[in-house]
């Protein structure tokens, strides 16, 4: 079977060599690329422009925008017919190709990252291997932590105050150069879809714009889920060790920590979706004034085939109804918690509706096509096609956030509230 | 101990040393360097259809499976025959079952997977058929696109594929408007239409010219002035496909009609 013949339905007259080739590993992509530079953003908003009611999210979103980066590869490499190849756009990289971009990106971005992490956590590391060293009868699993940490802090013992300012001016560079970078990382995800004259959906300058907005969307209301999630876990464990330790921080005080930094997120939220969705809305607009060739085409697809999912479920329920919830008067965490979900399904649909519904209709403008996801796979292709393999996407950056939780604490004990 | 200004001073310098000969490059292209040695390539391929010799036989089509490596029952093809049929309301009907593989053997035209449709004789305003391939264009969006250079344009104007290299993005088939690439079903790389390079080449026809019974498909070489072809292409009212996407096509149609898609 022909690659794309399993999930593609053709209607009316279409290409014979037109299948839906990019599928939804294509979809996840800039979701867990947008969520990488989202995350990064946000962190960004306390380390450069110093938003101290952050400071609690900016670490938490920071290690987790690094857990997301091995996960923003996979669907690429998933979906790639020659996955063993993918190595070439690093090695032989043809510059004429958006994609050839990502390897430099793509690099030079976890670089960032990986460096700005290590500062921000160094003072941790030495302090880590201190403690451990001048205990008596160390456990192996304490040895070996040792000697982990001991390479962690990369041979720089100097944790004096001037050192420890020299890390956080540096943190704050290196998080400056790399909000330019992590727009670039996504606005040229963007890029790759916009400059496709070939398409008549994907092709607009706009595109790379759209997408870096609703990147900053979708991460900073992953930060907030996932933050909420992880301050309820760490609630549920205080009320069991406070029977023990009554000289820990209550659940109260934790509570109140919590709904603070949420509340302050949730407003850089809001902004960033305000200008997403006028974007979205202006080039809605502009295509059906300027009324090009493509036009009759695209209408019949945005209006008619792809009307519940552009504007009930995209729309809606991801923009409309979240945007109610969210400025509500007294938000309580279940409504934040509602809210941006829904966010994240929206810009989901946001992703689905350019990948697949750029693929709805036939470059003959005579015809449609239509995806049929693969529920349960029944061949390799299927799988990593499917919705099982989107699963997969989805799910490693959580076992990899919640691996490096072991190792970069996101809550530090000297600033327990 | 350098201070600030020796290090601007020094740096300005550097920078103003390294550009002499970076400049240099760019005042001896080695590209144009060759150009104005030598005279332009002396070949460069180019394609002719003629519409109204077409009858929807689709040999070339059979003949191009089995001269490429195409499995013969895969929905796929490098070139394939369109039927547009106009009925009197206005409306068009295009089909190519199967790429035309086997001919047009139903007088239905088929909507997908909306089953076909009838069309009487007697509702039919006009009625013809248009064989695809690729354009191989002289501004070819799949090479621009290509995140290895596994694609590429030989000097004498054909796009190839390098099997070994492509990586399988997909990429290029989502740049071409023409719809002429995808995937081999059993190499796993992109494929498409390359003029039979490896017969054209060697002063043979590419297969689907030679499969032709009626000569609506001709190759030749544009540089000639003498070709049959060029001459055609010169002298007579010749069209091409999807001009607006700026990618200029080097396949020529006669009697090309404002509904061809």
């Amino acid at each position: 079977m022909v690659h794309g013949e399993a999930w593609t339905v053709k209607e009316l007259f279409v290409y014979p060599n037109e299948y839906i080739y990019w599928t939804i590993q294509i979809v996840m992509y800039p979701l867990m690329t947008g969520l990488v530079a989202g995350a990064f953003v946000l962190s960004s908003l306390y380390h450069v422009f110093g938003v101290k009611q952050l400071k609690d999210i900016a670490r938490f979103s920071l290690v987790f925008s690094f857990a997301l980066l091995p996960a923003a590869m996979l669907p690429l490499l998933m979906h790639l017919q020659q996955p063993r190849r993918g190595i070439e756009i690093m090695l032989t990289p043809h510059f004429t190709s958006a994609i050839a971009a990502f390897g430099i990106v793509f690099t030079t971005y976890s670089i960032i990252v990986g460096s700005e992490l290590w500062f921000v956590y160094r003072r941790y590391f030495v302090e880590t291997v201190q403690s451990l060293r001048n205990k008596n009868g160390r456990t192996f699993g304490e040895i070996f932590r040792c000697f982990f940490y001991t390479i962690l802090t990369l041979g720089a013992w100097d944790i004096s105050r001037e050192a420890v300012e020299k890390d956080e001016r540096a943190v704050k560079i290196l998080a400056g150069i790399g909000i330019p970078v992590a727009c670039f990382l996504h606005g040229y995800a963007g890029f790759i879809f916009g400059s496709v004259k070939a398409n008549a959906l994907w092709m607009t300058p706009l595109m790379p714009v759209i997408f870096i907005c609703s990147a900053v969307v979708s991460g900073i209301a992953l930060c907030i889920v996932t933050y909420i999630a992880t301050m309820e876990m760490r609630k549920l464990i205080t009320v069991w060790k406070h029977r023990q330790d009554p000289s820990l921080p209550t659940t109260e005080a934790l509570k109140s920590a919590e709904i603070q930094v949420v509340t302050m997120t949730v407003r850089y939220l809001i902004m960033f979706m305000i200008l997403a969705i006028s974007l979205e809305l202006l080039d809605l607009i502009f295509r059906g004034y300027t009324a090009v060739k493509s036009w009759d085409i695209l209408r019949s697809v945005i209006y008619g085939r792809d009307f519940f999912k552009i504007f009930i479920l995209q729309y809606g329920f991801g923009n409309l109804v979240p945007f109610i919830l969210l400025l509500l008067p007294r938000p309580t965490i279940r409504k934040v918690v509602a809210g941006t979900l829904l966010v994240l399904v929206g810009v989901f649909m946001m992703r689905w509706n350019v990948v697949i519904g750029g693929q709805a209709f036939s470059a003959s403008f005579a015809g449609f096509m239509e995806y049929r996801l693969p529920i349960w796979p029944h061949s390799f292709e299927t799988y990593k096609e499917g919705l099982l393999g989107a699963l997969t996407v989805g799910i490693v950056p959580f076992i990899l956030f919640w691996i490096m939780s072991r190792i970069l604490p996101i809550f530090l004990p000297e600033e327990r509230h | 101990m350098i201070n600030r200004r020796g290090f601007c001073k020094k740096a300005l310098l550097i920078a103003g040393g390294f550009a002499i000969p970076v400049s240099a490059l760019e005042l001896f292209d080695p590209k144009k360097l060759l150009a104005d040695k030598n005279d332009r390539e002396k070949v460069r391929w180019g394609f002719l259809v003629d519409t109204y010799k077409c009858v929807g036989c689709g040999f070339c089509v059979k003949a191009c499976k089995m001269e490429n490596e195409v499995p013969y029952d895969a929905s796929v093809t490098r070139t394939w025959v369109e039927r547009y049929v106009l009925t009197s309301d206005g409306v068009t009907h295009i089909d190519s079952p199967r790429g035309a593989r086997d001919g047009f053997t139903d007088r239905n035209i088929s909507l997908g997977s909306e089953g076909m449709k009838e069309i009487k004789d007697e509702d039919i305003a006009k009625a013809f058929f248009v064989p695809k391939l690729c354009n191989q264009c002289d501004n070819p969006p799949c090479v621009q696109v290509c995140p290895v250079g596994a694609t590429y344009q030989t000097a004498d104007g054909v796009v190839l594929v390098d099997r070994t290299w492509c990586i399988g993005c997909g990429y290029c088939i989502m740049a071409c408007p023409y719809g002429v690439r995808f995937f081999h079903p059993v190499f796993h790389v992109a494929e498409k239409c390359n003029f039979c390079y490896h017969r054209i080449t060697k002063g043979m026809n590419s297969a689907c010219v030679e499969a032709c019974p009626f000569g609506a498909r001709k190759i030749g070489n544009l540089r000639d002035p003498l070709d049959p072809v060029t001459r055609i292409i010169m002298t007579e009212r010749v069209e091409v496909l999807k001009e607006e996407y700026g990618t200029k096509p080097q396949l020529f149609y006669l009697g090309l009609s404002k509904e061809v898609k």
